[in-house]
């Protein structure tokens, strides 16, 4: 079985057409981005390369809640929703903050600086 | 396809907030398709709840007028009509003024006449308890409740604006309508709404052009883009060869600092965009199609505000020792220890925060690389108290103890901190937080939010042409 579970080597990892296989979103995504939505929440979001793309790993099943609390050391409640919106390939993760923006202790007052995580998470492609 | 026969709509969307500046050729562009309307949004709650709380912008006032000269300059004499929301940044009654009076500037310096409507968005506080006492103001997801204690600490509170009190100064024939904290979607949408064009795609388009040419590709937030609105659909393009829009860039966008990227709520429903198609004609434009307004009742506008909580103080330094690193939770856990019992022992009191770059300064505790930390270390030392003097002391009693500390196996045991700066700590002003940011159940926003008319003459200084609603 075709598997891409090495880290990142500068190049994209050829997608295999058999599932499973995994890759990290950096290989799959043309944007991975975060930033606030309001000073309460954080969205995190990944566009795919392409439709393709996004549908394998939708269908993949890799991108939950609990995935993605595990990888950012959060309470799963953390993760407020997750969203796959078709039309841009893409996929959004909502995130309680757990500072409010601009409050003392914040450390990313436009939240623009939280998506570095998610470039080595390895899904289901 | 758009039947290019129907009635349209264009909009000239000149940057992404002014003051961020544009390319004059790319503007120029779009004067050449003569817009129906330039809007552009002037601010955001994005760079944090100091500016709405202090009254001061975050843009700057020379970049803004360079803006807004242009901008008036060509708008004024060729009769388009020009909606600014979201005034000086915050958009509460000083941010307002502040750019009033660049607006009066530029009319004088340029000799501009028009008239000029303008549309507060502030919230008296006896408001908003009034509307916490009989149950109209809702929490928003993540945020905390209402309580009467955060509305009285408030030192400002302003209202997402819809589109109506905009629309009001428009029908009573302003040229130029400025508004304080304004739905950016709606600063776009007010006039195509009072023409009868669908609220769905209008307010669509809006959203799209509230952040200028962020939506094409490669995105910019300093160009110019020109929206065309129909019936049913609407187009956008940019206005500089350096960049196109694609299906894909257009719709990535409505994803853009929101939590659902299909349903977008705002003043008097919401946008439901699940049904939406994003088509590239093949020329760099985009027909976006199938956005719909879902009107729901009771009106409700964004309530947001903010409170003083103290000053602060900070100090900047690097730290290249390995041992130093490789010990720095302990090293900073003790220094705080000895910091609290300072605050104890002095009945002081004062919140520490540390950020160290390097490790985990931009993430915190989910950072994953947390324990492999870089050769050098930045430290931020942050103090906050309700008085500049005791935040002063605890920032140095902090920097003191940290540079001498003798932690274990140190061998450097003549200062553990390289400071880039004498004097090391920096003053960092005053320090709010943001106390409100709620649904309002507001009633008839024209009532609540009247506009102020003024006759800009072009040489003297404006007359009231009417006080009105």
């Amino acid at each position: 079985m075709y598997r891409t579970n090495r880290p990142f080597s500068g190049s994209l990892h050829p997608v295999s057409a058999f599932s499973p296989s995994t890759a990290p979103l950096r290989a799959l995504a043309r944007v991975i981005r975060s930033k606030n939505s309001g000073p309460f929440e954080l969205t995190l979001d990944v566009i795919f390369q392409d439709r393709g793309t996004f549908e394998r790993v939708r269908a993949g099943g890799g991108l939950t809640a609990q995935v993605i609390a595990r990888h950012y050391g959060l309470d799963t409640g953390l993760v407020k929703a997750i969203h796959w919106f078709a039309p841009a390939s893409a996929v959004k993760v909502v995130l309680a903050r757990t500072v409010v923006s601009g409050h003392p202790g914040d450390r990313d007052v436009y939240g623009a600086q939280q998506h570095a995580p998610l470039l080595t998470l390895e899904v289901p492609c | 396809m758009i039947d290019p026969q129907e009635p349209a709509f264009t909009i000239l969307s000149p940057t992404a907030i002014l003051g961020y500046g544009f390319p004059e050729t790319s503007f120029e562009r779009g004067l050449a398709a003569k817009p129906d309307l330039i809007a552009v949004d002037a601010g955001s709650t994005d760079p944090g709840p100091y500016y709405l709380g202090s009254g001061k912008s975050f843009t700057d006032r020379a970049a803004v007028k360079r803006d807004l000269r242009i901008i008036l300059r060509e708008a004024v004499p060729r009769g388009i009509p020009v909606a600014i929301g979201s005034a000086g940044g915050a958009g509460a009654a000083p941010h307002l003024a502040w750019c009033e009076a660049i607006v009066h500037e530029v009319a004088r310096e340029e000799n501009l006449a028009f008239r000029l409507g303008v549309v507060a968005a502030d919230v008296p506080r006896a408001t908003v308890l009034n509307a916490l006492e009989t149950g109209r103001i809702e929490r928003l997801d993540g945020a905390p409740e209402l309580t009467a204690e955060a509305v009285e600490a408030s030192t400002a509170i302003v209202a997402q604006l819809g589109p109506e009190p905009l629309q009001a100064a428009f029908r009573q024939g302003c040229g130029v309508v400025l508004a304080g904290r304004a739905y950016d979607p709606g600063v776009f949408a007010a006039l195509p709404l009072l023409r009868g064009f669908d609220p769905g795609p209008a307010l669509h388009l809006g959203k799209i052009l509230e952040c200028a040419a962020i939506a094409a590709t490669p995105g910019s937030g300093a160009d110019c883009v020109l929206g065309t609105l129909r019936r049913d659909g609407f187009t956008v393009a940019a206005l500089s060869p350096d960049r196109i829009f694609t299906a894909e860039s257009t719709a990535a966008h409505t994803l853009y600092e929101k939590s659902d990227p299909a349903l977008l709520p705002g003043p008097g429903g919401r946008l439901d965009l699940r049904d939406c198609s994003f088509t590239e004609t093949g020329d760099g434009r985009v027909e976006v199609r199938g956005s719909r307004f879902q009107a729901g009742p009771p009106y409700r506008l964004k309530l947001e505000g903010a409170r003083r909580i103290g000053c602060r103080t900070i100090t900047i330094a690097g730290c290249r020792d390995p041992v130093m690193i490789k010990g720095i939770d302990a090293i900073l856990a003790i220094v705080r220890d000895h910091v609290s019992d300072f605050l104890r022992r002095e009945n002081l009191r004062a919140e520490l925060y540390f950020r160290v770059y390097g490790k985990d300064g931009v993430m915190g505790h989910p950072e994953p690389l947390r324990h492999a930390p870089a050769h050098e270390l930045g430290i931020l030392i942050e103090a906050v108290a309700d008085d500049r003097a005791t935040a002063d002391t605890v920032c140095s009693l902090t920097r003191s103890t940290l540079l001498h500390h003798g932690y274990p196996g140190r061998l450097s045991t003549a200062g553990n901190l390289a400071f880039p700066f004498s004097p090391s700590d920096i003053p960092a002003g005053e320090v709010y937080a943001f106390s409100i940011y709620h649904l309002w159940q507001c009633g008839d926003p024209v009532v609540l939010f009247p506009v102020r008319i003024l006759q800009c003459t072009g040489q003297t200084a404006p007359s009231p042409a009417v006080s009105t609603r």
